[in-house]
């Protein structure tokens, strides 16, 4: 397990150092000079080449990086050039606001994928069955974009039910984006739940289950989905950088003032410092994330890192 | 090899065929059948559906309807572009990748590991910051995104096939390694990199919608499918049907690619299936 562990460590720093690089060189990929390109064609050359100075952009390549990663690794991530605040900062005041949304639409999609999924593999090649498979088939092809702004007009302007932008009125207002983000998760985790079940539901313990008496609640829940229930964890995990993504485009729909929205509005006002941090940010998360979900993985079935 | 026949008799395959054909048609026919100019501004501004505009009007009087046969030109073909790209570069990877081994599959992995390490539509919202909006950044973004889970799934069948007796005997033979990886090996690795190309399109016709949504993608008068989306969400309250009817146009499309992809991997490769 240790070995596992300090490889998989290992693999997670070198992809992050690789991460850095990336998204350093996003500055010196622009067409152009991203001083002029940031500052727009009117600015004079005294701004710009102020704008230079303040980016480093006058220093040579390896010392730009050098530079980049030393404020990285010591939580300096630039200032936005439009907001004219600390990227971090920034950052931390959006965070809160996109984890609450994450957590929320991966808590509903799990705990519905989950359940769907089981009784979906319990009544194989049934009514339920089918409907809940075409239904997680339509959930993966709905633009999340285009659904959230169904869910406005039938919840919040027609039956005025719901809150429809930004997040003042609490839990009510976190409804209509958590759905619209946990769609595609949800169908995800239904899908798998199902099939990780329907390859258990044959073995000789589920028979032993049955055979001693117990109720096929019982069976179900306690035997087989905690025997299939393995796969759904790394997914689950592997869905959060999917939910990281769709939130961006969610947090546009709904008005919802996090992470993701941040991002946009940043690339649309060609705010590089702000969108170098947020993508360095979110990806670094991601690496995290996914290794924390190897490990458990690594941890509940020792196949993994003995394999 | 693979079971063409078992394709064509799976029903998943041909419902989605039937879809996928339908949109390619009613786009590559749009000058035919739409009933009014794409682009051409009238005083009817945001009129409802009615027998002359069935889907109704935006807010420059173009009709709807025409609008979005004409989109059915752009989003699937934007798709099968991005995912083009994804497959010709993700393929070429994979090959080089698993075949070489040493330094050079630590190379081509260590940086699909840093690609894969980016939810895929952040990266591609890198790249058109990079590039700028504009429908063909899109959909180079897109596809550059689509890069490494080519590489990857390719790797890995090559690693597979290249331990095998036919590729032994080829090396054998003499046969210079490019004829061996596209000649020997790659019609091997097919069946996972079609399955996974079909449901790629999906995806990257979402992807880009989604970009054009906010703003970075396709520009207005653009008939794209998510740009006209995103005009229609500044009229919801009253207008309902100017951001309704491009999104089903999407949703119909992508339903058909996703029915035609799993078709294809419960045929093709039910290892993939989930």
């Amino acid at each position: 397990m240790i070995r596992y562990l300090v490889n998989r460590l290992a693999l997670s720093v070198v992809v992050v150092f690789g991460v850095s690089i990336l998204v350093f060189l996003m500055l010196h990929l622009v067409p152009g000079d991203p001083a002029v390109v940031m500052l727009s064609e009117q600015a004079n050359a005294s701004d710009v080449q102020h704008l230079r100075h303040e980016l480093g952009l006058d220093q040579p390549l390896w010392a730009q990086y050098a530079l980049y990663l030393e404020r990285v690794v010591h939580g300096d991530l630039g200032r936005s050039i439009r907001l004219r605040l600390p990227v971090s900062e920034l950052i931390a005041s959006r965070l809160p606001n996109t984890l609450e949304l994450a957590a929320a639409s991966l808590s509903l999609a799990t705990l519905v994928g989950v359940a769907v999924g089981a009784v979906s593999a319990v009544r194989r090649g049934r009514l339920a069955d089918n409907l809940a498979m075409v239904g997680a088939l339509i959930g993966v092809s709905l633009p999340g974009f285009w659904l959230g702004l169904m869910l406005i007009l039938l919840f919040g302007l027609r039956l005025g039910a719901l809150p429809i932008a930004g997040n003042q009125d609490g839990l009510a207002s976190l409804v209509l984006p958590a759905l619209t983000l946990a769609t595609v998760p949800m169908a995800t985790i239904a899908r798998l739940t199902r099939s990780g079940l329907l390859d258990v539901l044959g073995e000789d313990y589920v028979r032993t289950a049955r055979a001693k008496g117990l109720t096929e609640f019982a069976v179900i829940v306690s035997h087989a989905l905690r025997n299939s229930i393995i796969p759904v964890i790394t997914v689950v995990g592997v869905q959060f950088g999917v939910l990281l993504g769709g939130a961006i485009i969610v947090e546009t729909v709904f008005a919802w003032p996090g992470l993701g929205r941040l991002l946009i509005d940043a690339v649309s006002a060609r705010d590089f410092p702000l969108v170098q941090g947020i993508m360095l940010f979110i990806s670094v998360s991601f690496v995290l994330v996914n290794l924390c979900a190897d490990l458990v993985y690594g941890y509940v079935d020792p196949r993994i890192r003995y394999g | 090899m693979i079971d063409w026949y078992g394709v064509a008799r799976n029903r998943m395959v041909l419902v989605g065929a039937v879809l996928v054909i339908g949109v390619l048609l009613a786009g590559l026919l749009a000058p035919m059948i739409s009933p009014n100019d794409p682009i051409k501004i009238t005083p009817d501004a945001l009129a409802p559906p009615t027998r002359e505009h069935p889907f109704g009007t935006d807010d420059l009087g173009r009709d709807i309807l025409s609008r979005m046969l004409y989109g059915a030109r752009i989003s699937p073909i934007v798709g099968l572009i991005a995912v083009a790209i994804s497959t010709v570069a993700g393929v070429s990877m994979g090959l080089v990748s698993g075949y070489a081994g040493g330094p050079a599959d630590n190379v081509i992995m260590r940086v699909v590991d840093v690609l894969l390490s980016f939810p895929g539509i952040v990266l591609a919202i890198g790249i058109v910051a990079i590039l700028g909006p504009g429908l063909n950044h899109a959909l180079l973004a897109v596809g550059i995104a689509g890069i490494p889970t080519f590489a990857r799934v390719v790797r890995g069948s090559v690693l597979v096939e290249k331990e095998k007796e036919y590729v032994e005997a080829a090396r054998l033979l003499g046969v210079p390694t490019p004829r061996l990886l596209l000649v020997h090996i790659l019609p091997n690795v097919m069946a996972p990199v079609i399955v996974l190309s079909t449901l790629s399109v999906a995806t990257a016709i979402l992807a880009a919608a989604a970009l054009s949504f906010v703003g970075l993608g396709a520009q207005l008068p653009t008939p794209e499918w998510g740009a006209m989306l995103s005009q229609g969400r500044e009229y919801l309250a009253s207008q309902w049907w100017v951001a309704t009817f491009p999104g089903l146009a999407i949703a119909v499309t992508v339903l058909g690619v996703n029915l035609l992809g799993d078709g294809l991997r419960d045929v093709l490769d039910p290892r993939l299936r989930t």
